[in-house]
């Protein structure tokens, strides 16, 4: 049997793999960039679409969330790659990757702005509203900012699991950090580039796992 | 024909789902058997670790926060793909059931340790010295003082985590294990007909949707007093 070091730290598979994996994370912060800003946009739009009180709207909004909730990210991502060429529409696996955490990941910032904005007591937007600001004025200077601030760590920490998430858009052969990182081990059978993948991950968002860690206990000792 | 006949034709066949239906159950039990093995074992081992970290030892507690931070930073795809083809090189060739199970219970545990970890400091210190003057020792003031109140408060946020992490099971049709949407996939390419991928997702909403609206109902049920 091979030595520990020889087989997960090769340095010759690693110097072979590493332009690839650099690429690879590039590819992956790149995605991420695009990922987060889209489920943002989406969430908002849903958090936003909340405050609107009407029974005709708040159930199919419910049931949206929960849907999506309910509903694992890799099978949509499949049903688009691989199901909707049936239907004539080819995405690419790019747009496949787009559309679908559009979809799955506002809904989970949704939630999260929907309970920030529940959070803000009324009497903040009357407050602000009798100051003559219009209601879209008073969502946008006097109660988002409070709202965002009161859930912050969950806005972290779904931004940490999206970027997490951006791993799965190997299956559907978009070039990033786990692809590249996983032809590079099939090529060379060997583990060491998935090891390398693996602490780039770790080294990417450990800091984000800090803040969040050190933003949650901080909420939880206000609470006490 | 009409579109919807079309549409139907193509992604409602009747056959075709006709045909995969077994397929499609049988990856249901599959993707059922693993989402409760890695509740059980992802959770219980949270409550061990959180736990141990409240008896407050300095360096295990140190050591307890590197591996919780560990899996929370790592992928769970990329830590089933890393024992599922680093394991071999020691001579141990998990299946790729095991594989993603460990996986997806050490992630489980990451979050569990730290849920737990934080309901445990919630409970206000006189608690703990009230139920010690009265003579409780260590061991059954955390069982019967201080692990009731902060588990109550636990229940929503481990839910919810705990749901998202279960329907990671599907990342295990990377490694092969016969679950639903693996099931699913392989219906489609044999069938050359994209209905068993409706069939999957339609066992995934039967098999996560009810928990979801369970979490919902935890969640205002338990929710913290502000």
């Amino acid at each position: 049997m091979p030595g520990i070091v020889e087989t997960f730290f090769n340095v010759e598979v690693i110097a072979a793999a590493w332009p690839i994996l650099w690429h690879g994370l590039l590819m992956t912060i790149g995605l991420s960039f695009l990922v987060i800003p889209l489920g943002l946009a989406g969430g908002t739009a849903l958090a936003l679409l909340s405050t609107v009180r009407h029974q005709l709207l708040r159930w199919p909004l419910m049931a949206w969330v929960d849907f999506w909730r309910a509903f694992p990210p890799l099978v949509l991502l499949i049903l688009l790659y691989a199901g909707l060429p049936f239907a004539g529409i080819d995405l690419g696996s790019f747009g496949c990757v787009a559309i679908g955490f559009l979809l799955n990941t506002s809904a989970y910032y949704g939630e999260v702005l929907r309970a920030g904005i529940e959070s803000v007591p009324a009497g903040q937007t009357e407050a602000a509203r009798s100051t003559g600001l219009s209601a879209l004025q008073a969502l946008r200077h006097v109660v988002l900012p409070q709202a965002v601030r009161n859930v912050l760590p969950d806005l972290l920490s779904n931004t940490l699991e999206a970027v997490k998430l951006t791993s799965v858009a190997s299956v559907v052969a978009l070039p990033e950090l786990l692809f590249e990182a996983r032809e590079a081990q099939s090529v060379t059978y060997n583990p060491s580039p998935i090891v390398v993948a693996a602490l780039g991950y770790f080294l990417l968002l450990w800091p984000l796992v800090r803040l969040l860690s050190r933003l949650e206990n901080r909420a939880i000792a206000g609470r006490r | 024909m009409s579109g919807w006949q079309r549409f139907a034709e193509i992604f409602l066949n009747a056959d075709v789902l006709a045909r995969y239906f077994p397929a499609i159950v049988s990856g249901f039990f599959v993707t059922l058997q693993l989402a409760a093995s890695i509740v059980l074992t992802g959770i219980a081992a949270g409550l061990a670790f959180a736990l141990m970290r409240s008896a407050g030892l300095r360096v295990l507690n140190w050591l307890i926060i590197f591996v919780v931070d560990l899996f929370r930073a790592l992928p769970p795809l990329v830590i089933i793909v890393l024992i599922y083809f680093g394991f071999p090189a020691f001579g141990v060739s998990p299946s790729g059931f095991v594989a993603t199970w460990s996986s997806l219970s050490l992630v489980l545990m990451a979050f569990a340790e730290e849920i737990f970890s934080a309901g445990i400091t919630a409970v206000p210190r006189g608690q703990w010295e009230a139920a010690r003057s009265t003579g409780l020792g260590y061991a059954q003031t955390l069982a019967y003082v201080v692990l009731p109140q902060a588990l109550r408060i636990t229940i929503p946020p481990l839910t919810n985590r705990t749901i998202a992490i279960t329907k990671g099971t599907a990342l295990g049709s990377v490694v092969a294990v016969s679950e639903i949407l693996s099931q699913a996939s392989s219906a489609v390419s044999l069938s050359a007909n994209p209905s068993p991928l409706l069939l999957g997702a339609a066992a995934y909403l039967v098999l996560f949707l009810p928990v979801v609206v369970f979490g919902r109902w935890v969640e205002t049920r338990f929710a913290w007093k502000r």
